[in-house]
């Protein structure tokens, strides 16, 4: 089978899937299929024969504190869905696999390196017309050694917000042109899940997440086009530390994942703290 | 559960349904929601086609949902949607309540309905921009129905 992304000049093609590809492994048993959506509905109502589902609230983050999963957790997490170190992870979603790519941010926080992002997520499998069914499956559990938490690579806390506008070095905002505007801070009714302070991180570029996205397909937009994106139009570089933020850190993984992986930039890291850290910090710096 | 006083104004078939589901297990739920979503009709084409005007867009909804609504011969609006994203599932269910238990509502009653409707609908398990997007399409509704009542001079 030709390889579909040798065409499109990506650093780490390996680390994508095509749906042609994974329609022939559906059933091998050294791959397994994780869907990880949004929204809540859009699994039960029909997802890939023998996916599994990981929900970003329920499994991955700690049900009493503000944090990630712990490597426990993980490990039972991976073994109750039969997955073993070796297992190859495929993650895919809805909202142009938003939610996968956050999946996959964790996992690699893990550092299970067998991890892939089928290239469309959902919307392309369904728009091909492939199979879906509602049968929820079960796997044997699998051997999943505890792993390590591996914060220092890829992920930021605020303090390395500090130093990296101290240092003039680049962030990237990837959330709407409103709320990087401060014109939007959380839902009426529910201020608890919003942030009291509107704008961004000082120095900030807004890149909103999905323009890394076909919206016609849902397909990653090749690297020349992201290169005019990010390099050209914004002008990062890829020697840069570039700390990518959202909200709680789920869109900015998906920038995370193009940065690193599609353009391969050597030092991303992700700020899941994000804007409802920043934005309810006392004394933090902010700009409109 | 004893009902609140804000929740003893909501229209009654919408505090029915939420009882409703208010007595079944998580996935209990979510299986009625997605039958909801199932009965999914888009806006009729007598009352709107494609390009859909951006003036009945859903601010904040990534499902690209759109509300209009149709007065009804013996007084009251039908509400109607269409769901753009072929992905949104929940947008679908709410249309499909929406219309269901606020079509032919007084205004004041359906301008009274609170934000919070929304998780009680689909439990605490958003995140907050679908919360945001689902919020806007019951707020969208709301607005329809303050444009009737003054159309109506009510």
């Amino acid at each position: 089978m030709p390889d579909p992304f040798a065409a499109r000049g990506y650093a780490r093609p390996e680390v994508l899937v095509s749906s042609e590809w994974l329609a022939e492994h559906l059933g091998d048993p050294e791959v397994r299929v994780v869907e990880s959506n949004e929204d809540p509905l859009v699994y039960p109502s029909g997802h890939l024969p023998g996916a599994v589902e990981i929900d970003w609230l329920r499994d991955l983050n700690d049900p009493l504190r503000r944090e990630m999963l712990d490597g426990e957790r993980f490990a039972r997490l991976m073994s109750g869905h039969g997955v073993s170190p070796a297992t190859t992870v495929v993650l895919y979603g809805d909202q142009n696999n938003w939610w996968a790519c956050y999946a996959f941010w964790i996992l690699q926080l893990f550092g299970h390196a067998r991890a892939r992002v089928l290239d469309g997520g959902r919307l392309k499998w369904l728009r091909e017309g492939r199979t879906v069914t509602r049968e929820v499956p079960s796997y044997a559990p699998a051997d999943y050694p505890v792993p390590r938490r591996d914060d220092s690579r890829i992920r930021a806390f605020r303090a390395q917000v500090f130093d990296q506008i101290a240092a003039g070095w680049p962030l990237v905002d990837v959330r709407s042109p409103e709320e990087y505007r401060g014109e939007r801070l959380h839902m009426p009714g529910y201020p608890n899940e919003g942030a009291l302070r509107g704008g961004h991180i000082p120095g900030a570029r807004n890149v909103p997440w999905a323009r890394a996205v076909d919206a016609e397909t849902g397909e990653f937009l090749p690297a020349a086009a992201l290169a005019r994106l990010y390099l050209e139009e914004q002008g990062l570089k890829r020697g840069d530390e570039i700390i990518a933020y959202c909200r709680i850190g789920e869109r900015s993984s998906h920038t995370w994942f193009v940065l690193t992986y599609l353009l391969g930039f050597p030092r991303v890291r992700n700020y899941d703290g994000s804007w409802t850290e920043w934005g309810n910090l006392v004394g933090a710096p902010i700009e409109r | 559960m004893p009902r609140s006083s804000a929740e003893a104004a909501l229209p009654p078939r919408l505090l029915e349904l939420i009882e409703t589901l208010d007595g079944l297990d998580r996935g209990e739920r979510v299986e009625a929601l997605i039958s909801f979503a199932e009965r999914f009709r888009e806006v009729p084409e007598r009352v709107a086609r494609r390009p859909f005007p951006e003036a009945r867009r859903v601010p904040g909804c990534e499902s690209q949902a759109f509300v209009w609504s149709e007065e009804r011969a013996e007084g009251g609006l039908d509400f109607h949607f269409a769901v753009e994203n072929p992905q949104g599932i929940s947008a679908r269910a709410l249309a499909v309540i929406l219309a269901d238990t606020l079509s032919g509502e007084r205004p004041e009653a359906i301008a009274a309905v609170p934000a919070e409707v929304v998780e009680r609908i689909f439990g605490p398990e958003l995140s907050t921009g679908k919360s945001l997007g689902l919020a806007g399409m019951l707020q969208s509704v709301q607005r329809e129905a303050r444009r009737g009542a003054v159309r109506s001079g009510g």
